[in-house]
């Protein structure tokens, strides 16, 4: 009886063995080991960062301010990451660092953060992003839920940075396909004067190139009025342009002007962009493939609505988790590996499984097109073809990358 | 069904030759139309539609096939419904957002996944009670009671895990780190392995009941459909233990597989979005509910293909059969 336990025993680590040294030959030394010993509990220490954010001028009291983005979707994946933890004897913490607004992030982070983490979840500027990950050196892995910027996916890249929120490219490839296929190809493009704006437009105009729409003008929009009082007035004439268009798109990311274009253009035309038709990571309206248990959850936890950041947040602290538990380990670089590595498969509760470029870090979701109260269309959109996969068709792929380090590597 | 009632003065040859394919009745939960669909297979036409409450999801027949016990998930309960006259005759407390659920062989218990709560309750049909809630990880989905009525294996989708419950004492044993995102579980007639789908992964595991270890594991490819779409769901097993189906979510399509050698025979095209599966009681057909299309796909088994599908309604989900 205890021969054959034994042997089947030993069959099963043998077997471990070699599934492993198929997988990676690397991993196998190292993750076999303490299968030998009985393993102690593991600590598997996880830090968030963030600068309290300013509040912006609200166009609308419909929808609170919320101070505590990303927060909230951290925790409650926490809690999920240590439900699998009590079987599997890892313990996973969350050290959450609120920096105040007139702070200097990047001290802080030197200070309270660099030596003591493995993982820094960040929900900071494009700016912050890139100076936290070239101050943590090799020995961190920064899981980036706050930006959306193209740059930090090319040219700008780092290979210590996982981004886990769709680019501003995926996001207007997604509308461009959806457009496309709706044939609403003629565009006109508002822009608003901030930094952001232009960015969005500038990826607007990318994937008008890329799917074959035309933007038959552009104008920008100067905040030079009183919008609550003549926004009636100004956007139809605003809007009276030389050319017919099928869709008015905007970029206004921090909702300024945007939500005053739709029913006021002068002619009939929907609106689409950061306003009217959005696309987005999380929203709502999204209830399929589970996605209603998780909203559920969020709610009874949070009280309020899951935001992007909190999408964000969650998706990367579940997939430390997710890499932590399959190889048995909280070294930064065996879950570096894994979450690099082909067997990595993240749920996200939107269709398939997720899993992060090869060549930019950036993670393969589809992005949902919703309108206020309903969900709809979620690319990428039936018929957009890839010879990997569709999630491909949208944002940069590996031809296009501008990041270098994957190149060198 | 009417051929059936008005030969049985005759003969088992005559009727069975009457009956070439034996009338029963298909009930499928719909999900968007807080409804069941009663569908004649044979005639592969919906028969009727009945009201059943807020987001009707799990379904199961009672071993005498009296009884449909229906998960309304969103009224927080399991309801109870004659099969005979279509009306409900009862309710279970079955706590939080039940979802799927499973009978036990004698058909007195029925074990509950409460998605929201993260739990598993074991209702006593007869006393209409809760006797156990047992913690579990996060979002529990498939359930299943082995035959021999040993085992509750609950699925957990967010924590990637089986959790063995033994069903005398109904505790925790064991718990099995399985692929991202288990669906389903179900075992083989013979209570020795049990068989789980995981949807992220794109896997299916066959488990050894006595190590409660994965002793084997199925990928799936189908040539014209990236590896993302294939996303398994719904498995069950024949009771001759030759073959089990497995449901393949958005790649639309059931997998055959092969229960000695573990090899996939074949893929049968059925509907969008194939969710969950249903023998007929002879074993001769496999029904599936096809979440996207709306509709229901009747499989031959002896000939292996697809022969109807019938539309039956918004978010076709479970499915259950009655002779």
């Amino acid at each position: 009886m205890r021969l054959t336990k034994r042997s089947s025993q030993l069959i099963s680590i043998v077997s471990l063995l070699i599934s492993l040294l198929i997988a990676d030959p690397c991993l196998a030394k190292k993750t076999v080991k303490p299968t030998s010993k009985s393993p102690a509990k593991q600590t598997v220490k996880i830090a968030y960062l963030m600068q309290t954010p300013k509040e912006p001028a609200a166009l609308s009291n419909l929808d609170p301010f919320i101070g505590d983005k990303g927060i909230k979707g951290a925790e409650l994946a926490i809690e999920d990451n240590n439900t699998t933890g009590q079987y599997t004897k890892q313990q996973f913490t969350l050290d959450t660092l609120v920096v105040p607004a007139d702070a200097n992030v990047i001290d802080i982070f030197a200070k309270k953060i660099a030596g003591h983490y493995s993982f820094v979840i960040v929900n900071t500027t494009a700016e912050q992003t890139n100076a936290i990950a070239d101050a943590a050196g090799k020995e961190m892995l920064i899981f980036d839920a706050g930006t959306v910027d193209d740059a930090l996916r090319n040219a700008g890249c780092r290979a210590n940075v996982f981004h886990l929120l769709p680019s501003r490219a995926m996001r207007t490839d997604a509308l461009a396909q959806y457009m496309k296929k709706k044939n609403w190809t003629k565009w006109f493009l508002v822009v608003g004067t901030a930094d952001e704006d232009k960015l969005f437009a500038e990826a607007a105009r990318r994937s008008a190139h890329k799917f074959g729409i035309t933007i038959v003008q552009e104008k920008t929009w100067e905040h030079t009025f009183d919008a609550r009082h003549s926004a009636q007035a100004d956007v139809a004439v605003f809007s009276q342009i030389d050319d017919d268009y099928d869709v008015l798109i905007v970029a206004d990311e921090q909702g300024r002007f945007g939500e005053y274009l739709d029913y006021r253009t002068w002619m009939p035309r929907p609106v689409i962009g950061t306003q009217g038709l959005i696309a987005v990571s999380w929203h709502p309206t999204h209830e399929q493939w589970g996605a209603s248990q998780i909203q559920n959850r969020f709610k009874e936890k949070a009280g309020r609505w899951m935001t992007e950041q909190d999408y964000g947040a969650y998706l990367a602290v579940r997939a430390i988790g997710e890499a932590a538990t399959r190889t048995k380990s909280n070294d930064m670089k065996l879950i570096n590996d894994y979450l690099t590595g082909g067997e990595f498969a993240l749920q996200g509760y939107k269709s398939g499984p997720l899993t992060f470029r090869a060549w930019d870090h950036q993670l393969r979701q589809p992005v949902l097109l919703a309108a206020p109260r309903s969900l709809v269309a979620v690319a990428p959109i039936d018929g957009f073809m890839h010879p990997k996969t569709e999630l491909d068709t949208l944002g940069y792929d590996q031809p296009e990358s501008g990041c270098q380090w994957s190149k060198t590597k | 069904m009417k051929k059936c009632v008005s030969v049985r003065g005759l003969s088992v040859i005559t009727l069975l030759i009457t009956c070439s394919a034996q009338a029963e009745t298909v009930f499928v939960t719909l999900e968007k139309d807080n409804a069941l669909a009663v569908v004649d297979p044979v005639e592969g036409e919906l028969i009727k539609t009945v009201e059943v409450g807020k987001r009707p999801r799990g379904i199961a027949i009672s071993p005498d096939f009296k009884v449909l016990y229906i998960a309304v998930s969103d009224e927080n309960t399991v309801k109870m419904l004659d099969t005979e006259s279509l009306t409900i005759i009862g309710e279970l407390p079955s706590a939080d957002d039940p979802e799927t659920f499973a009978l036990n062989p004698k058909g007195d218990k029925l074990y509950v996944s409460n998605e929201d709560d993260s739990m598993v309750s074991v209702l006593d049909i007869a006393k209409k009670q809760a006797v156990k809630q047992i913690k579990v990880g996060v979002e529990p989905e498939g359930i299943a009671v082995s035959p021999d009525g040993k085992w509750a294996i609950s699925a957990t989708e967010t924590t990637n895990m089986l959790h063995w419950i033994d069903a005398s004492t109904h505790e925790i044993v064991e718990n099995t780190l399985v692929d991202a995102r288990p669906r389903a579980v179900t075992f083989t007639a013979d209570s020795a392995f049990a068989w789980a789908t995981s949807e992220m992964a794109g896997t299916l595991q066959v488990l050894d009941a006595k190590t409660k270890q994965i002793i084997k594991r199925i990928n799936f490819e189908i040539p014209g459909v990236s590896k993302d779409k294939i996303q398994p769901v719904g498995v069950v097993i024949d009771k001759a233990m030759q073959r089990a189906y497995v449901a393949l979510g958005p790649a639309n399509r059931v997998a055959v597989i092969n229960v000695k050698t573990y090899a996939v025979e074949k893929y049968l095209l059925v509907g969008q979005r194939v969710w969950n599966l249903a023998f007929s009681p002879d074993q001769k057909r496999l029904y599936t509910t096809n979440g996207v299309s709306n509709d229901i796909s009747i499989i031959d088994l002896d000939s292996q293909t697809v022969t109807k599908s019938v539309g039956v309604g918004n978010y076709p989900w479970g499915v259950a059969v009655k002779p």
